[in-house]
């Protein structure tokens, strides 16, 4: 009886983890449906990789912003050179950082350009060089809402910075009511939802805030949300899932994510003749409008968060690669320079605007050329 | 040996009965002494192990916060001075817990006293193999259920506690929004915890000595007398320990609640606010994007949530310890 009820109750747990996992590949297959275009030119794009000297193992660490970009780049270069295997581990910024910085990897994935600190520590690993920022991925941060009967909601900073720290509590403020002309919209409550762990993405909206609203967003930009009211979901994942299922929400998440959802998303009144929508074409349009503020072969950026360019979309974020500009470890130096030049190159930017992604504006993805080139 | 030199003369029979001095050894004996010993051993060790790591590693937190361990109503460990603190996950993984226990140890007696002595055979074990089926359901698709499918239907329930109940304070809902409260999260739990609760206790209604509730029967007893009188203390220890079970996991239980809880270190009475936050959910939150120092913030917490069940079960085993005389084993 007992061993009866024994072997019941595993195959029940088998039954059910079956079930769960049909759940779960049929969650990633949705997800995916929005790259289905890209597979056609990835075959086309892998003949122009150049994998010259690239082979064995190449390891690589940090933002989970890129992993997605990142992924893409890994399957085509790999489909072009069979000899060489990437394997980068999304994980954090930070974690990144430290373990380039202890040399266990080729190269690190950054939200954000490495301080000053972290530039001294890194030249323990670049024996006769430091690390250096690329920058090769940008992103718009989208705005999604959810309100029946409004299609095109369009705010400033200031407005959304007020509706993110519990200033503004309700849809028909008159804030709102003034740069919304003519839409219907209803007497409810504002319900902000924001990330509840710490994230890049949270950090970079609050950079944009903090720039282009210093007046009603004082707080520092870090990676823990500041503000009062709202609430917190886990993940971008988990913040876009809130908007989607209550009404009367607001939320930031990576464009991606309102793509696959359909979540309709802000438009920003930047200044500019007309209000801007979240798409990489537009985000592209702000990074080009930033500055390089890194010295030498450093390519830190500083974006333009107040830009009133026409079609410029400001809230964006920048990923970087960081590399040692000399002294690179000579095991992995021919792997970094084949891959990163292939996900520098026009093929590797070209794929990534399918993907919810910004390239990098021409003018600074060629200095990045120029560098991977040059690497040591 | 010497059981082959047997005399010639004596009838067939077992052989002479070892002698008395000592119980032979064999190999198997050895072998399997060794193993048992070796598996005390080592579990000795490992629980010793994680304690260490796990002092050491929030010793080096601990020291360098800046704000107060137990006081602090922040989670801050990368910030300029690091500040963190556990008295919002400490009461939010108590007040959880206790909904949890308040809601689940009821029902789950009642089931496993309906299975084990009021259905019909038919029924019982169909039953009691949907209660441990609960159990088999992974713990994220519990949060997914939750997040998706109670959070929006509890909001009903949620206005009209505080529309009636409101007075009382803790069901006083001052803010809108979806219930992705510490209500919703005991609740959750609640569910979570049902089929360990209730198979436990099953199983020990089920080894109530007939002859008990027989003379319970013979004095002319109802059968919900037999119950309260011979079936309920005979069994409160084993349900005492079920519970503690369940405690344990609704203690320690973290993806459920980290896709369901909106959290926040605010100190809230109000149980319909969203907010609060749990041990688990916390380092779940946190963990993959904090530095060297945040980490060992979180494993300082993961050290109270260990104490913390270390004193749930050494009070239930003290409470068991009290009853002996009823417990399962001297039956």
């Amino acid at each position: 009886m007992k061993l009866q009820r024994k072997n019941r109750l595993r195959a029940s747990a088998v039954g059910a983890l079956a079930v769960s996992g049909a759940l779960l590949l049929t969650a990633c297959g949705s997800d995916n449906n929005s790259g289905g275009t890209g597979t056609g030119n990835s075959a086309a794009a892998a003949k122009n990789v150049k994998c010259e000297g690239a082979k064995g193992k190449l390891l690589a660490a940090g933002s989970s912003a890129q992993k997605n970009a990142m992924d893409l780049w890994v399957k085509n270069y790999m489909a072009a050179c069979s000899g060489v295997e990437i394997n980068y581990k999304s994980s954090s910024s930070g974690e990144g950082i430290t373990s380039f910085t202890q040399g266990t990897v080729g190269f690190a994935g950054s939200d954000s350009a490495l301080k000053p600190n972290e530039v001294e520590e890194s030249k323990k690993v670049c024996k006769t060089g430091q690390g250096i920022n690329l920058p090769m991925v940008g992103g718009p941060i989208a705005i999604g809402y959810n309100l029946p009967g409004v299609d095109n909601l369009v705010l400033d900073a200031p407005a959304i910075a007020k509706i993110f720290n519990n200033q503004i509590k309700k849809w028909n403020d008159p804030a709102i009511v003034k740069l919304n002309p003519g839409a219907k919209l209803p007497d409810s409550a504002i319900q902000s939802v924001h990330r509840s762990g710490d994230s890049g993405t949270t950090q970079n909206f609050g950079k944009y805030l903090g720039k282009a609203a210093a007046a009603d967003w004082k707080y520092e930009a870090e990676k823990k949300w500041p503000a009062p009211g709202g609430q917190g979901a886990t993940g971008s994942s988990g913040v876009a899932a809130q908007v989607k299922q209550v009404e009367g929400s607001i939320g930031y998440f990576e464009l991606s994510y309102a793509t696959s959802q359909s979540i309709p998303t802000v438009k920003i009144n930047t200044g500019a003749a007309a209000p801007v929508a979240a798409t990489s074409e537009n985000a592209s349009k702000a990074i080009a409008a930033a500055k390089i503020k890194g010295t030498g072969k450093d390519l830190a950026l500083s974006l333009d968060y107040a830009t009133k360019a026409e079609g410029a979309y400001p809230m964006v974020l920048v990923t970087y690669e960081i590399v040692c500009d000399s002294g690179n470890n000579p095991d992995s130096l021919a792997n970094v320079k084949s891959f990163l030049g292939y996900a520098a190159s026009d093929d590797g930017q070209k794929i990534l605007s399918q993907h919810g992604y910004a390239p990098i504006p021409t003018e600074i993805n060629s200095k990045v050329r120029e560098i991977i080139a040059g690497l040591k | 040996m010497t059981t082959t030199v047997i005399p010639p003369d004596s009838p067939p029979s077992p052989p002479p009965p070892p002698p008395a001095k000592a119980t032979p050894t064999r190999p198997g004996d050895k072998i399997f002494r060794g193993l048992s010993r070796g598996s005390g051993i080592l579990l000795l060790v490992v629980m010793a192990s994680i304690a260490a790591f796990l002092t050491f590693r929030a010793a080096i937190a601990i020291s360098g916060n800046e704000g107060n361990f137990f006081t602090t109503f922040d989670w801050d460990p990368a910030g300029n001075p690091p500040v963190f603190g556990i008295a919002v996950l400490l009461y939010g993984t108590v007040v959880s817990s206790v909904i949890a226990m308040v809601i689940a140890v009821p029902v789950a007696v009642g089931i496993a006293l309906f299975i084990s002595h009021y259905a019909p055979r038919r029924l019982a074990s169909p039953l009691a193999y949907v209660v441990d089926l609960l159990a088999a359901v992974p713990s994220i698709i519990y949060g997914i259920w939750g997040a998706l499918f109670l959070v929006p239907y509890l909001g009903g329930l949620n206005s009209w506690l505080d529309s009636y109940l409101g007075w009382t304070l803790i069901f006083d809902k001052t803010e809108i929004g979806p219930a992705r409260n510490l209500f919703t999260v005991g609740i959750l739990l609640a569910i979570m915890i049902l089929p360990i609760v209730t198979s436990v206790s099953r199983e020990v209604f089920l080894q109530v000595p007939k002859m008990n509730e027989e003379a319970a029967l013979a004095l002319g007893a109802t059968r919900w007398e037999v119950i309260r009188l011979s079936v309920l203390p005979f069994g409160r220890s084993g349900v005492i320990s079920a519970s503690m079970l369940g405690l344990g996991r609704a203690l320690g239980e973290t993806m459920a609640v980290a896709t369901v809880l909106s959290p926040s270190f605010l100190f809230s009475g109000h149980l319909l606010d969203a907010g609060g936050g749990t041990f688990a959910q916390n380092i779940a939150a946190k963990f993959d994007e904090a530095n060297e120092f945040g980490r060992d913030a979180l494993i300082a917490s993961g050290l109270v949530l260990f104490v913390l069940t270390l004193l749930v079960n050494g009070a239930a085993r003290l409470i068991i310890a009290r009853r002996k005389e009823y417990s399962g084993a001297n039956a």
